[in-house]
């Protein structure tokens, strides 16, 4: 394992005993950079991908599609705890090679540099670069800070729809990448406003309630602390487009630790990142970097041991069941 | 020795007093300063006369703007490292309230009179 905060996430399936639905989410813990998804069946899993003894029966299945997500790789940060962000960055990258050697694509959901310059962007795609894989992107606020983000559009989403977002599909799988991150309104928190939406209404309509959906998007889909800006303030609109779906995942970086809520159909998921912890939700310490953390103690405290107290069992997933279908 | 060190000692006082006596009268009326620390403009709320310069400072590990939040706004700093400063001189008398375009929970109001 290197020095990174390492992550993962299991989930329950339909079959397992005490599973009350479908979506419902067994247990997690994040110790690695990275993430492995696998939807087969319409059921979105991950996997940590460190711990090559996590494989499941999902593994055998080829025609399973299985994706890396990566997040907050804040090239350009060289402050506590971590003054090599590429060093990191490239250790996530050879773990998603040599564990998910399998994955059809990666994504990174924002905040590839830490201030939008050219040098930033240059680094992290030659980094990326080495996973060999097609990876797709949504900008984090680090990554348009400049001329409204032309820099990072043209670089990181050439396909993308003017206002930065678009869609895709893959093995049966939906993609939908939101961008929340621009034209935020003093005292707000993210937003996706009335021309995505309406982008996405179209771009949802006469596709069947069975086809899988991954959204992913920087900052969270639904309020994790409001306080801190933690949210997206019009994210429920499209979370009623997205609610007649059966498999619907969505996917976040940006508060930078593992946040994971299943509501219905619809389960979320914060990711870890590649370069340094933030503080829980409301903590004394505010929401930037957690600078007081030794490279050392990042290593021991959030790799390897904490996956161990995964495997017996804490569930630590927030579910949300709604009083009708 | 002795003597020459309390010249020196009663003329560096003299300087001092002469300093604190000229200089802050100078700065006051036209400057004002906002740091920013932990996510937080601080003072939030800082009332100056017309013509006072207002320097924003970041001191945080994360970069931050400061944007005017009327359209359009009347100020607006482009992104502020650790340690990069950011001035606008107010002219006009009112209240403007501004925030951090990346950070929109961040919020502060500077009142001229």
């Amino acid at each position: 394992m290197t020095e990174l905060s390492a992550t993962a996430v299991a989930t329950g399936t339909a079959d397992e005993p005490g599973a009350t639905r479908r979506g419902a989410l067994k247990c997690m813990l994040w110790t690695g950079a990275a993430a492995v998804w696998t939807v087969t069946g319409g059921v979105p899993r991950s996997r940590l991908i460190v711990d090559a003894a996590a494989q499941t029966t999902d593994e055998a299945d080829t025609r399973a599609l299985r994706f890396v997500q990566i997040s907050d790789s804040h090239i350009g940060f060289a402050k506590p705890p971590n003054h090599d962000t590429p060093a990191t960055l490239a250790a996530a990258i050879a773990l998603a090679r040599r564990e998910a050697a399998d994955a059809a694509l990666m994504i990174h959901t924002g905040d590839v540099s830490h201030l939008s310059r050219d040098a930033q962007f240059d680094t992290a795609a030659e980094i990326i670069r080495g996973a060999r894989l097609d990876t797709h992107y949504v900008p984090g606020e680090h990554d348009v800070l400049q001329d409204d983000g032309a820099n990072f559009f043209a670089r990181f989403m050439p396909k993308a729809q003017s206002g930065g977002w678009y869609s895709f599909d893959q093995q049966g799988v939906h993609f939908v990448a939101l961008n929340n991150v621009q034209n935020l309104k003093a005292g707000g928190l993210g937003s996706l406003g009335p021309a995505q939406l309406a982008w996405l209404a179209a771009d949802l309509r006469g596709r069947p309630a069975s086809q899988p959906i991954v959204v992913f998007a920087h900052m969270p889909l639904w309020t994790v602390y409001a306080d801190w800006g933690w949210g997206t303030e019009d994210a429920e609109q499209a979370l009623t487009q997205l609610r007649r779906f059966g498999s619907v995942t969505v996917l976040n970086g940006h508060i930078h630790q593992i946040m994971q809520k299943v509501e219905g159909h619809v389960a979320f998921h914060t990711a870890r990142s590649t370069a340094f912890p933030q503080s829980p939700p409301g903590s004394p310490a505010g929401p930037g970097p957690i600078k007081t953390l030794p490279a050392g103690r990042l290593r021991s405290t959030l790799g390897i041991t904490r996956v161990a107290s995964v495997h017996g069992g804490a569930s630590l997933a927030v579910i949300d069941t709604p009083l009708g279908a | 020795m002795r003597e020459g060190t309390l010249i020196r000692r009663i003329l560096l006082a003299f300087a001092l007093l002469l300093s604190a006596a000229l200089i802050p009268v100078a700065a006051a009326d036209r400057d004002a300063a906002v740091t920013i620390d932990n996510f937080t403009f601080l003072p939030a709320q800082l009332t100056v006369a017309v013509g006072t310069r207002v320097t924003w400072t970041n001191r945080d590990d994360i970069p931050h703007t400061v944007r005017n939040d009327a359209a359009p706004p009347a100020f607006r700093s482009p992104p502020l490292d650790t340690g990069d400063h950011y001035a606008y001189t107010f002219r006009r008398p009112g209240t403007y309230r501004y925030f951090c375009s990346l950070h929109p929970h961040m919020q502060g109001v500077v009142i001229v009179r």
